[in-house]
């Protein structure tokens, strides 16, 4: 595919992309933050820019050079270079994989980034750590974009953990507050052990496709890690022939079952889901970038990549869709009672991410039509989401504070944040024409005509409780009286961050009209697809309608300051304090933790470290001392009886000599 | 067992070893540094011995080992005067030549 035709020169050289930010976060991390914080801000916000226009006229390229081609988009790697050489036959490359799901990413990740980037020009302004923060946010760019362009699992695997660090640093990056020190570690700690499924997976993955590569005799190009190789065909037929591992489940659905923990860490799926809400410990910025729009989202992006081998699995993609769909209702319910604006934003996230996943779940081979949804739902919520928390971001900056009941009344002190963050609400709300109603809707149509029902269901009631909770934290932060003093004196945050604002709203706007369906379908990967066309009023009419009782809801409750909702609050306490306090999820996690992980496993395995390795070592230790102890004994002084020794050892060696020599 | 009454390379070879063993003995048992030097002697005169009776024997034409033995006799000489040299220094400063007492390198 790439050796017969001229790629241009950006398709050819998609490495630049991500190398513009990783040197721009040496550059800036190393020379330019001693001397100058401000210049490292321009700079920074520079090469993600200049990274921006790079994806910009890639996805041009891309689109331009093969829309006229009849096979669809096809995936192919760019450009390689070899990194890891094990034996033949099992090499590793690093390299860049074009295809329409990776030059979508690109450019959500770039742009989105460009515009935090932007933003945290004017958010970030005199505070401490302002180099650093772009030095890290510059590294996160271009961790992220190299996952996003990885062409083998194993490339994937190291960028997946380096977003994994600096999302570390940038959560902790107030570390002078003990909860953000919590809250990184939490994080970290919580995708980590994820991660550990992951390798597990990739390991089983590895050896298996390395099993079969001589079989396949592959062509030249491809190696055991690379996806291409991986989703042929013939290769999962093989994999998916390899029989029965553990109680009964096939070795391939084990194997994708631990990738799929890895992006369930990633992607914060009920149970691993923990680490999210506390994230927002970081600047308001950082979690538009990482913990909305593109860090949370790789576990989609994974799991669309290894879509194929999903859908080789026998069951393997229902536990995706289940898990999705528990997500999406269960983080929608808990979000409707947050009072922290970041929190409910956070929930609203892996309510979407839900969504993503539960989309992807309910595809298959022959009906990708959820494939695409998801892919499209994850394009429009990266920008009204990132939307959203830059909103958030610049009324806790007029307000100095996260809570919603500190707020109120900022619809006209902020009017081009009032206009903004609406927008994005309304686009998260699923309310046409804005950006969530078109994918959404194509969530829910392929949930619908796939047959599964009760995930429809689901996704209907978590739209409208969506609605419902972002129309809450909308009327309360900026209708009504100011609630606060600090609230009451509010003022419109400065050009540099509006301007943001304005360019994501408007993609929020038009985003749900761009054809994404038509680029990004399974074709790319095998099977053509009949493109979905329209909108399908047998779930546009339900869904909006859903939304809109949603608003009434919340407009019944918060529009006027009565005590409604407090009154219900009251009558339903049990049930009420259940949901604010998170199903006690986390009070669940420290049980398990404090009182029988501690207790039984650690403390018995820090007692066997401590008394039997430990004791291991010392007494080796201990024994040679002892020796030489003994030993320095015959160091007399003595030449003469140094002599014995020396003539009784030639003596004996001469005497083992002739036996030798006479037996043998 | 006429052989045996016959002086060959055994006879000598025999003289040589039992002069070899005398030294060693000697070196290791003598206390005075004068012992021990004189036993040093024996010792290689045993060498010098081996030298000359292999070569009488075993290479009957050559005058090799002959030379050799010189060469010892040579260094003998030469050694015999450092040594002395050495007890006599050591018997100003320790008023003894007692090698038991020369124990200064124990550990």
């Amino acid at each position: 595919m790439t050796g017969s035709v001229d790629l241009s020169f950006v398709l050819a050289n998609a490495w630049l992309i991500p190398a513009i930010p990783f040197f721009s976060f040496l550059l800036v991390g190393l020379f330019i933050r001693p001397f100058s914080e401000r210049l490292s801000g321009f700079i920074a916000t520079g090469a993600v820019a200049v990274s921006a226009i790079l994806a910009g006229i890639l996805a041009w390229d891309y689109v331009s050079f093969f829309g006229r081609a009849s096979d669809g988009y096809p995936a192919f790697v760019s450009w390689s270079a070899e990194w890891l050489r094990y034996q033949e036959g099992l090499v590793v490359n690093v390299g860049t994989l074009i295809d329409p799901i990776s030059v979508m990413l690109l450019v959500v990740v770039t742009l989105v980034s460009t515009m935090v980037h932007l933003y945290s020009i004017g958010y970030m302004h005199g505070e401490r750590g302002y180099g650093r923060y772009f030095a890290f946010l510059n590294f996160f760019t271009f961790s992220m974009l190299g996952l996003v362009l990885a062409p083998n699992i194993l490339q994937m695997y190291v960028f997946w953990e380096l977003v994994g660090a600096s999302s570390f640093f940038l959560i902790g990056f107030y570390f002078e507050r003990p909860s953000a020190v919590a809250a990184s570690k939490k994080a970290f700690i919580v995708t980590r052990f994820a991660d550990l499924g992951f390798l597990l997976g990739v390991l089983i993955l590895a050896y298996f496709g390395q099993h079969f590569f001589t079989e396949v005799s592959a062509g030249a190009a491809e190696q055991p890690f690379d996806f291409l190789y991986l989703t042929r065909p013939e290769v999962l037929g093989k994999l998916a022939s390899v029989g029965s591992g553990f109680f009964g489940v096939g070795l391939l659905t084990f194997a994708m079952v631990l990738v799929y923990m890895g992006a369930a860490g990633k992607s914060a799926m009920f149970p691993l889901h923990i680490w999210l809400p506390d994230a927002m410990e970081g600047p308001t910025p950082v979690s538009a970038l990482i913990h909305a729009a593109t860090m949370v989202v790789a576990g989609v992006y994974l799991v669309a990549r290894m879509f194929p081998v999903f859908a080789a699995t026998s069951g393997g993609l229902n536990v995706v869709a289940y898990v999705g769909a528990f997500t999406c209702l269960f983080a929608a319910v808990i979000g409707c009672v947050q009072d922290d604006i970041k929190r409910v934003l956070a929930f609203s996230t892996l309510s979407q991410l839900g969504y993503m996943m539960l989309a992807l779940g309910i595809a298959s081979l022959e009906n990708p039509a959820g494939y695409t949804a998801s892919m499209f739902h994850l394009f429009t919520h990266a920008f009204f989401k990132a939307l959203l928390f830059l909103a958030a971001g610049a009324m806790i900056h007029a307000v100095h504070d996260n809570e919603i009941w500190k707020m109120g009344g900022l619809a006209k002190k902020m009017p081009f944040t009032h206009a903004t963050f609406l927008i994005g609400a309304l686009a998260l709300a699923g309310i046409w024409p804005f950006a969530g109603f078109f994918s959404k809707d194509e969530i829910l149509a392929a949930a619908l005509h796939g047959g599964r029902y009760g995930i429809f269901a689901i996704g209907v009631v978590a739209a409208g409780l969506t609605a419902f909770y972002m129309s809450r934290i909308y009327l309360i932060a900026f209708w009504g009286n100011a609630r606060t003093d600090k609230a009451s004196h509010a003022h419109e945050a400065p050009l540099v961050m509006l301007v943001p604002l304005f360019v994501l709203a408007l993609l929020s706007i038009v985003g749900g009209f761009i054809p994404l369906d038509k680029i990004v379908n399974i074709s790319s990967v095998g099977v053509q697809q009949h493109g979905h066309a329209g909108i399908d009023f047998m779930v546009a009419i339900p869904s909006t309608v859903i939304a809109l009782l949603g608003i009434l809801a919340a407009w019944g409750l918060y529009a006027k300051q009565s005590d409604t909702a407090s009154m219900l609050a009251d009558g339903f306490s049990g049930l009420y304090m259940t949901v604010k306090r998170k199903f006690y999820i986390d009070e669940v996690y420290l049980f398990v933790t404090r009182k029988i992980i501690f207790p039984y496993i650690a403390q018995p395995i820090a007692w066997f470290d401590r008394h039997v390795v430990d004791g291991g070592v010392n007494l080796s230790g201990w024994s040679a001392r002892i020796c030489g102890f003994g030993l320095s004994f015959l160091q007399t002084g003595q030449v003469q009886t140094y002599g014995v020794w020396l003539a009784g050892g030639a003596a004996g060696i001469g005497i083992l000599v002739v036996t030798m020599l006479l037996w043998s | 067992m006429s052989n045996l009454l016959v002086p060959g390379a055994f006879h000598w070879l025999v003289v040589s070893s039992l002069l070899f063993s005398i030294g060693v003995y000697g070196l290791l048992t003598r206390r005075n540094a004068v012992g021990v030097l004189m036993s040093v002697e024996l010792s290689l005169n045993s060498a010098a011995l081996n030298f000359v009776l292999l070569n009488r024997f075993f290479a009957p034409g050559k005058v090799d080992g002959a030379i050799m033995a010189l060469f010892i006799v040579t260094v003998a000489a030469a050694e015999a005067v450092v040594g002395m040299a050495i007890f006599v220094a050591l018997y100003r400063q320790r008023k003894s030549v007692d090698v038991n007492r020369m124990n200064m390198m124990s550990g």
